[in-house]
């Protein structure tokens, strides 16, 4: 044996030696990937945490249906480990250590909230194992630097900045210019409605308009006729409000009940506060803010469209998927297409296959920027028109027109 | 916030609105809080679950208002309520409350009564986490309202405004007067609360008068938490309720309670109201993000001023 083949002999080993190594530190049990999340299945977020873990499992499922992803030319499954965080961020970080280092989880899905998200990437990150999250909103997720984090939603700033854009263009339109508007602004005192606020505060700066109210919502609200008195008697011409499920509803509730007169009124968590459900035709004309719709027209080859994938969620779940489970499933779609692309299990690869994420699903077109997040995705807004969720903007997906301007409650 | 005082200068009938809301809000609260000092009065206990009572009285009145359909396959039953008006669940709640405060002083309030202070709050501390969990697990973990279309009442319609009052808070605040002054009748003048005022004075000499002092903390405690219970009816039907949202109202009840000062049955009722409308005013001169320093910059002062007052009249001396 010369010299030169002893070498390459060697080095044959040695690299077999690492992608044995690789191998063994990746969690893939015989022909099945293993995925790991803590989700709340008990405490404040349970309902919303069913409804991720309903997103993971249709997709683990539907993929497994179809035949399992091929990496490096087999076909594997997919199976998620989970635990339950009872909605605690500190639980949330302890069960991370737990499937990372008993239960050998090489991969993970996001928790349930950008609090609970926040309290699990720090782990993550230590251990250098990619996560792709599905409902951590907040801007702050995005600016530290963590280089293992994904999140396939828009963020929390984007929220609410096109409703903004939609009360300029009526202006315009109105033969008014936008400088001339004024903007309410109710939010609750939390990271995430507040980023929400710093989104909505910087594009109505943009547009010139006047902020008359802003008010900052106790954490604990639990009544909102002081602020919306005062917006009665201002007056503005936009009313955005945040605050969880808990604000939406006390804010339909009581603006009606104030007979607070506002053109357009915009929120977030509508759809998670049931507020169609809860005050019928009280809440005609909100818009609100959504990560998604099944009226759009995305499209991939594992859920169909958009439409598709709420038929097969129905079906399966006995409910209309509500935005929480869209995004939920599009981050096992997203892991799919990353293990496939990098043909191998060694996180290092995964994690590079995943930050050139470019993809179209049927939630939304998807591709990191530097610091994880998803910029191919614009929010959607919808007008509760006729006891349904319409979408009005971005004008490119609107399948119905905005009534705007909202009458007065003594013509409704 | 002078442009805030303008503003409401300029507009008497909405400062009157917030002033007429604040009171109806402030007498759910007293409500709440004429239960915490019964508790506190008589038994010297200082419940910390009196938040999750009213949930679990405004989940009551959800299920009381919407119709829902319960299936146990193993034993073949099937149940279907219709939903009918929430203001039904004003006589529920206070009986089904009763009856759990009931329970739990037999099971553990019992145990406390004549411990330290320390332990009753550890141990009412214990039984609102039971019930927030509880409540998570059997009703929801969502945002509830109870739905009803009382509607608005208007009035004094001009061109700065009207008056606008929910129809349901003018009933919480009828029914919070009334049942204050049922109660203050009710511990005056019959033998059953003359018994809880000998109790509440001197237990020991109530017991050698022949009063069974375990009986009077049982009622007093279903008593409380059947008030918790319509307090809560009236919070489902004008605001939200969440299962983990018990907190605040056992936060406000306290704070009303040591402004009233303890043992003064009509000041928790002022307090209560007027601390309802003071926060509603405050919100809009000094700003929402100031209401929760606004209610305890007040009991501080109230606290202050107490203390200024006694020790100027050394009536701790006497």
């Amino acid at each position: 044996m010369t010299k030169f083949e002893l070498t390459t002999g060697l080095l044959a080993t040695v690299a077999m030696g690492a992608m044995g190594v690789t191998t063994a530190q990746a969690k893939v049990e015989g022909d099945t990937i293993v995925l790991g999340a803590a989700v709340s299945k008990s405490g404040k977020y349970s309902t919303n945490g069913k409804h991720t873990m309903n997103g993971y499992n249709l997709a683990v499922e539907r993929l497994n249906a179809m035949g399992g992803i091929s990496v490096g030319g087999k076909k594997y499954k997919m199976r998620v480990i989970y635990y339950d965080d009872e909605s605690r961020g500190a639980r949330g970080a302890q069960l991370a250590e737990r499937l990372i280092n008993q239960d050998k989880v090489r991969y993970m899905l996001g928790p349930y909230s950008s609090g609970l998200t926040k309290a699990i990437v720090p782990v993550t990150e230590k251990y250098k194992i990619p996560m792709v999250e599905a409902n951590g909103a907040s801007r702050s997720l995005f600016t530290k630097g963590y280089k293992y984090l994904f999140a396939v939603l828009s963020t929390s700033e984007q929220y609410l900045a096109s409703a903004i854009a939609l009360a300029a263009e009526k202006a315009r339109s109105a033969g008014r210019n936008p400088n001339t508007l004024r903007v309410a602004l109710a939010f609750e005192n939390d990271p995430f409605s507040q980023d929400v606020r710093a989104g909505v505060i910087d594009d109505a700066k943009r547009y010139g308009m006047k902020i008359v109210v802003d008010g900052r919502l106790p954490r604990d609200l639990s009544d909102m006729k002081g602020i919306l008195q005062k917006v009665k008697l201002i007056k503005p011409d936009i009313l955005v409000v945040s605050g969880h499920s808990k604000g939406a509803a006390l804010a339909i509730r009581q603006i009606a009940a104030l007979r607070v007169n506002v053109p357009m009124l915009a929120m977030t968590h509508c759809d998670s506060a049931q507020v169609i459900k809860k005050y019928g035709k009280k809440s005609e004309y909100t818009l609100c803010a959504s990560q998604w719709a099944p009226s759009l027209s995305y499209k991939d080859n594992v859920f169909g469209s958009a439409g598709d994938f709420a038929k097969i969620f129905k079906a399966k779940y006995g409910y209309a998927p509500p935005y929480q489970a869209a995004e939920s499933a599009a981050a096992v779609l997203v892991y799919a297409d990353a293990f496939r692309r990098a043909g191998a299990f060694g996180t290092d690869k995964v994690r590079a296959a995943l930050a050139a994420t470019k993809m179209q699903t049927f939630y939304g077109n998807i591709r990191f920027d530097s610091s994880g997040k998803n910029v191919a995705k614009p929010m959607v807004l919808f007008q509760i028109q006729d006891g349904q969720y319409k979408v009005v903007a971005p004008t490119k997906w609107a399948s119905s027109k905005i009534r705007f301007p909202t009458p007065r409650w003594d013509k409704r | 916030m002078i442009e805030n005082i303008q503003l409401l200068a300029q507009n008497p009938v909405g400062l009157l609105n917030l002033i007429i809301d604040g009171i109806m809000i402030g007498a759910i609260f007293a409500l709440i809080a004429y239960g915490m000092a019964l508790v506190w009065g008589v038994m010297n206990i200082i419940n910390l679950s009196q938040g999750e009572y009213v949930i679990f009285g405004g989940f009551l009145a959800f299920y009381v208002s919407t119709s829902w359909e319960l299936q146990i396959g193993a034993i073949g039953l099937s149940i279907s309520w219709p939903g009918i008006h929430a203001l039904w669940a004003l006589l529920l709640a206070p009986l089904v409350l009763y009856l759990i405060g009931w329970l739990f002083y037999r099971v553990v309030i019992f145990r406390i009564v004549n411990r330290d202070m320390f332990t009753s709050i550890l141990a009412t501390f214990g039984i609102s986490i039971l019930l927030q969990q509880f409540m998570n697990g059997v009703f929801t973990a969502d945002d509830v309202v109870a739905r009803h279309d009382m509607g608005t009442w208007l009035a004094w319609r001009t061109d700065v405004g009207e008056l606008a009052i929910e129809r349901v808070r003018m009933v919480a605040l009828v029914f919070a007067l009334i049942v204050g002054g049922v109660l203050s009748v009710y511990l005056k003048h019959t033998r059953d609360g003359q018994a809880i005022r000998a109790v509440a004075q001197n237990a020991r000499a109530a017991e050698l008068m022949g009063i069974d002092a375990d009986r009077v903390y049982a009622r007093t405690y279903a008593l409380n938490a059947a008030l918790c219970g319509a307090a809560g009816v009236l919070i489902a039907m004008t605001l939200t309720i969440h299962a983990f949202t018990g907190l605040i109202y056992t936060v406000r009840s306290f704070m009303i309670v040591i402004i009233a000062g303890l043992g003064n049955v009509t000041g928790v009722i002022v307090a209560g109201i007027g601390l309802g409308a003071g926060e509603k005013v405050a919100e809009v001169v000094i700003g929402t993000s100031y209401q929760v320093a606004f209610v305890t910059g007040l009991l501080l002062a109230v606290l202050l001023y107490r203390g200024i007052r006694l020790a100027m009249q050394r009536k701790y001396l006497a």
